[in-house]
C-alpha cells in the first residue's frame, strides 16, 4: 500500500496535524514504506482467529457509583493556555 | 559511592558511613559535572531532592529501615510528577507541570527513594535511539558517538555513567530491555498490569508497561518490588499480591528449563552478539539448566503488528493533546479547528507526527477491518507461541537487540530501518508476559544484551534466573571508563 500526497494531507486532517507542504511528499514516501512492510500481515491466515484487544483475558473492573476524588479545577486549570471564569476558552465557534 | 548496590548503600546509610543528604550532594555533582556530556536528563531536581533528602535522614535517625529509604532514582520523564515539569522529551509538553503524581512516584516518595531528576526520552516514547527527542539525543556513556537506545535512553545513560543508582522506564515495544542491552544494564519489563500507568502518559495503552533500569538483577528487584501493585486508579491493573522479588533471587535454578527459539537466531543477527547470546546458553547449562529449542513460528510478524496496534492506539491517546487544556499551543489561530492543526503540527515532532497519520490510517474507514483487526488476531497468533511454549519450558532465552550500539543518525531518515530494532523485544509487549534485558559480554568494548522473557507473572523467576547469571559472572559490574 503506498500513500499519495493528496491522501497524506487526508490523513493529516483526520488526525488534525497541520503539515507544511515540503512536509506531505516526504512523509508520504515515509509512511508508504511503514504500510509496505505491515503489508506482510495480509498474507497471514487468521480464519477463525478471534481478534486479541487486550493482553489479559480480564473484565473491566466496576466501583460502586460514588464520589472519590476531590475536585481539582483549580489546580488542573493552572496551567491551561487560557482559561476564564473556569471554563476554558478557544476561538469562537459557533457565530 | 556511586558504585554501590542499593543493597550496599542502604547498609552504609543505616550504620552512618554517609547520609542521603551527602549520598544525594555526591549524584548531583556528577550529575553536574558529567551530563553535559550524555545530555540524560531533561530537569534536575535538586532542591527537591535535597528536601527529601532531609526527610530520609530524620526517617533513618529514627531507626526505619526500608530497603529504599534514602536512595537516590531518576524518574523517566514520562511520569507526572507533581510540581515538577513533566515533558515526554515533547515541545508540546515542554511547559507542562504536572498537577498530580504518577502511583510510582507516590510509592517511590513514600519509601524514602530521593528525585534527582527526570530522565530524557524519546518524544512520547516513540523511538529505539532517544534521537527523537525535543531536548536532543542522548549520547551513550560507552562511546558519545552512539546512541543509548530507546525510549528510556536517559535513563539508561545516567544509570550506566552512574549518575544514579537507579531509573525508572517504560516499555512499551523494548523501551527498556534495548537501551539496557545498549548500555550494560539489566532492564525488567513485568507483565501487563502488574505495575501502575496512573500518571504515566499513555502511549499505547494495552502495551505500554513501568519498569526499571540497574546495575544488577537484585537492584531491580529491590526496586521492582516497590513499584509494582494493585492501584485501583489504573483500570487494567491487576489485583494479585506481589511476590517478594528479593526473596526469591538466591533460589537455584538448577533443572530449569530455558527455551531457546529458533526464530530469534535467524538472518539479522550480528555474529558478535549471536557468540555473545550462545556463549550465555552455554554458561546457563554449566549452572545446571536444561536448554531446549523452541519455535515461536510468529515471532517474525511481531514487527509489522504492532507498526498496526501502537499508532492505532497513540492516535487515540494523543489525541487528547489539542491545545485546548494544556500542553501548546499555537498562537494567531483563527478557528477551533486551525487551533487544534497549528498546535498539534507545531508541538509534535516528525517520529510522533509519522505515528498518529498511521495509527488514523489503519482505524479510518475502510481500512479498519484489513489492518487493524487483521493484526490484532495475529497478534493472538503470536501471543498462543508463547503460551504453548510456556508448557515446556520455564523461561525463553534470547538476543535482546541485534547488535551493539549504533552511531547517532544511522536511522534518521528510514523510520522501518529504527523499527527492525526492536524485533525481538515486541511480542513480549503484544502478549503482555514480563522480559528482561541483563548483560552478556561486550564486543570491541560496546555492551550486549540477553533477553529472558517469563509466563504471565513470574517476573520474580526472571530476577532470579538473571541473579543467579549475575553471581557467576562479571560483565554486569563493568562499567564506562570515560564516566568512572
Amino acid at each position: 500500500m503506498s500513500l499519495s500526497p493528496d491522501q497524506v494531507r487526508q490523513v493529516a486532517h483526520l488526525a488534525r496535524l497541520e503539515l507544511k507542504n515540503e512536509q506531505v511528499e516526504h512523509y508520504a514516501t515515509q509512511l508508504s514504506n511503514i504500510l509496505g512492510m505491515v503489508d506482510r500481515l495480509t498474507a497471514v491466515n487468521t480464519d477463525g482467529v478471534p481478534v486479541m484487544a487486550h493482553p489479559l483475558d480480564m473484565v473491566q473492573r466496576l466501583r460502586p457509583d460514588v464520589v472519590t476524588e476531590a475536585d481539582q479545577r483549580e489546580a488542573f486549570q493552572e496551567h491551561a493556555p487560557a482559561v476564564q471564569d473556569g471554563l476554558f476558552l478557544v476561538p469562537k465557534v459557533i457565530e | 559511592m556511586h558504585h554501590l548496590s542499593i543493597r550496599e548503600l542502604s547498609d552504609g546509610l543505616r550504620s552512618k558511613k554517609f547520609s542521603s543528604k551527602e549520598l544525594t550532594q555526591h549524584f548531583l555533582k556528577r550529575i553536574d559535572r558529567l551530563d553535559p556530556q550524555l545530555n540524560s536528563l531533561v530537569t534536575v531536581t535538586a532542591a527537591r531532592a535535597l528536601r527529601q533528602a532531609d526527610a530520609a535522614d530524620a526517617r533513618l535517625a529514627k531507626g526505619e529501615a526500608g530497603a529504599l529509604l534514602g536512595i537516590p532514582v531518576i524518574q523517566k520523564d514520562i511520569f507526572c510528577t507533581l510540581g515538577v515539569r513533566t515533558s515526554c522529551a515533547s515541545q508540546m509538553l515542554d511547559r507542562f507541570i504536572a498537577p498530580y503524581d504518577a502511583t510510582i512516584v507516590q510509592k517511590l516518595d513514600a519509601a524514602g527513594m530521593v528525585m534527582l531528576g527526570k530522565a530524557n526520552m524519546d518524544e512520547f516514547a516513540m523511538g529505539s535511539s532517544n534521537e527523537t527527542s525535543w531536548y536532543g539525543p542522548v549520547k551513550n556513556p560507552w562511546d558519545v558517538t552512539r546512541v543509548p537506545g530507546g525510549s528510556s535512553g536517559g535513563s539508561v545513560a545516567a544509570v550506566a555513567a552512574a549518575l544514579a543508582p537507579v531509573a525508572t522506564a517504560t516499555d512499551t515495544g523494548g523501551s527498556i530491555r534495548q537501551p539496557a542491552s545498549l548500555t550494560n544494564l539489566t532492564g525488567i519489563k513485568p507483565t501487563y498490569g502488574r505495575v501502575s500507568r496512573f500518571g504515566m502518559i499513555a502511549f499505547a495503552s494495552s502495551l505500554d508497561q513501568a519498569g526499571v533500569v540497574a546495575r544488577s538483577a537484585e537492584d531491580a528487584a529491590v526496586v521492582l518490588r516497590e513499584m509494582s501493585g494493585f492501584d485501583p486508579r489504573d483500570s487494567t491493573s491487576v489485583e494479585k499480591p506481589v511476590d517478594d522479588y528479593v526473596a526469591g533471587l538466591s533460589q537455584s535454578i538448577k533443572g530449569l528449563k530455558i527455551g531457546v527459539p529458533k526464530e530469534y537466531f535467524a538472518e539479522g543477527l550480528a555474529p558478535g552478539a549471536r557468540a555473545l547470546v550462545e556463549a550465555a546458553i552455554q554458561k546457563f547449562k554449566d549452572l545446571g539448566a536444561v536448554i531446549k529449542e523452541i519455535s515461536l513460528p510468529n515471532s517474525p510478524l511481531s514487527v509489522p503488528t504492532y507498526y498496526v496496534v501502537a499508532p492505532a492506539e497513540a492516535s487515540s491517546n494523543l489525541a487528547r493533546l489539542d491545545g485546548v487544556r494544556y500542553g501548546h499551543r499555537a498562537e494567531g489561530v483563527k478557528s477551533l479547528e486551525d487551533l487544534y492543526k497549528k498546535s498539534r503540527g507545531e508541538g509534535f515532532g516528525a517520529e510522533v507526527q509519522r505515528r498518529i497519520m498511521v495509527g488514523t490510517y489503519v482505524l479510518s474507514h475502510g481500512y479498519y477491518d484489513a489492518y487493524y483487526l487483521k493484526a490484532q488476531k495475529v497478534r493472538r497468533l503470536i501471543c498462543d507461541d508463547f503460551k504453548a511454549a510456556f508448557k515446556d519450558v520455564d523461561v525463553i532465552l534470547g538476543p535482546t537487540a541485534t547488535d551493539v550500539a549504533f552511531k547517532l543518525g544511522t536511522n534518521a531518515d528510514d523510520p522501518v530501518a529504527m523499527y527492525l530494532n526492536d524485533i525481538y523485544t515486541i511480542a513480549a509487549n503484544l502478549a503482555g508476559i514480563p522480559a528482561m534485558s541483563l548483560p552478556c559480554g561486550f564486543v570491541d568494548g560496546l555492551p550486549v544484551g540477553l533477553q529472558l522473557m517469563g509466563n504471565y507473572f513470574e517476573e520474580g523467576r526472571l530476577l532470579n534466573v538473571a541473579h543467579q547469571y549475575q553471581l557467576a559472572t562479571d560483565f554486569h559490574k563493568q562499567s564506562p571508563k570515560e564516566f568512572a
